[in-house]
């Protein structure tokens, strides 16, 4: 399956580069993550990073939970997913608003943009109305040009302001999936 | 379950009564939180009232940010049941100075007393050892929770220790519901300023 999925959509090219650099920059010390493809290249910075500790979830709610603990203990974390991955987190994520916590967001949409899989089209729908709803503002990100620029400025707000915030970057940014 | 003698206050008593000046605990949602603030309040305590399931990961972001300082995650059998999937991401981290202690009565105790899966079958021990813990144990008496309290501080972990306790029902004794004064004073104890 990856052998034949993996291709423009796991690509280095200069967006995804930005996105570690604006992370790093922010001094973001965990990243969370269930794997994306669009994430892929981010994953791999940060376990190659030795001032960056990357932590593989079985469910993306785990890190949610584990981006409260990081500030608690004073680390500024971060939490990679992919849109189906948004559901997982939204009863967690009330401890955002309880504790006015941080939490950096990094969503990689799926099911909106030449999407060929139904099955990503449901939570697809719902991920900017349930984070809304449970306090996270969302950036929606479609240029490549404006990744770094949005995932910096969206750090500034989550751990200067305290507050929760997610950065969606659009599927037609990452690309579309090649299934052959 | 039914049979253990144990009492759960006591228990955690036990475990901290020599508490580590470092020590910083993380308590899961329900009697487990109730049953830290009993034994003693600490400005390097953190009482959950919900997120269910997330202790050990929060233990585990802790841990991480804190290398130094052990880590506590005391929580229930139904709080630990809901994450069970954070035993495996914790374990694979390995964070030598994190220890999660379960108070399993076998029973979701803010809800009814209905029976949990450590009643029906669900060894969690067994499952953390299985997902690479660098040591579990099982507790039924509060002279073994004395033996274990100092593992908590030895830097040896991530640590395992199911605490057998029984179902009696309990005052609720309950601290503060305010997270964010929780995460304030939590922080504060580290040296951390509010934003």
């Amino acid at each position: 399956m990856n052998a034949m999925t993996q291709g423009s959509d796991t690509a280095a090219v200069a967006w995804k580069d930005a996105v570690f650099a604006a992370l790093k920059a922010a001094d973001v010390r965990q990243i969370h993550y269930v794997p994306d493809a669009g994430h892929a290249r981010a994953i791999e910075l940060a376990h190659r990073d030795p001032d960056i500790r990357a932590v593989v979830l079985t469910t993306e709610e785990e890190g949610v939970a584990a981006c409260a603990g990081a500030w608690l203990g004073g680390e500024r974390a971060a939490l990679l997913m992919q849109s189906s991955g948004v559901g997982n987190c939204i009863n967690m994520l009330s401890l955002v608003e309880n504790c006015r916590l941080p939490m950096l967001l990094l969503v990689t949409m799926r099911g909106e943009w030449a999407e060929f899989n139904p099955w990503q089209v449901p939570m697809s729908r719902a991920t900017e109305t349930v984070l809304t709803a449970m306090g996270v503002r969302c950036f929606r990100v479609e240029r490549p040009e404006e990744v770094g620029d949005v995932v910096a400025a969206a750090a500034d707000l989550a751990f200067g302001a305290e507050q929760a915030v997610a950065i969606l970057l659009g599927q037609r940014l990452i690309g579309r999936k090649v299934w052959k | 379950m039914t049979a253990s003698p144990l009492a759960r206050r006591p228990a955690v008593r036990a475990l901290l009564n020599d508490r580590p000046k470092d020590l910083l605990v993380i308590a899961g949602l329900g009697t487990p939180a109730y049953d830290l603030f009993d034994a003693g309040d600490h400005d390097g305590n953190f009482y959950l009232w919900g997120a269910m399931g997330g202790a050990a990961m929060m233990g585990l972001g802790l841990a991480i940010a804190q290398p130094r300082r052990p880590v506590l995650v005391l929580t229930g059998d139904g709080e630990a049941l809901m994450g069970l999937g954070a035993l495996s991401t914790v374990a694979a981290q390995r964070p030598a100075n994190l220890t999660v202690a379960v108070l399993d009565n076998g029973h979701f105790g803010e809800t009814g007393m209905q029976q949990s899966h450590t009643s029906l079958g669900t060894d969690l021990p067994a499952v953390a050892a299985a997902c690479g813990f660098a040591w579990t144990a099982t507790a039924t008496d509060e002279a073994s929770l004395r033996t274990l309290a100092p593992k908590l501080a030895a830097g040896s972990g991530p640590g395992f220790i199911r605490i057998v306790v029984g179902s009696e029902p309990l005052p609720k004794t309950l601290p503060t519901r305010d997270g964010a004064y929780l995460k304030n004073r939590f922080r504060a104890n580290l040296g951390l300023t509010p934003a």
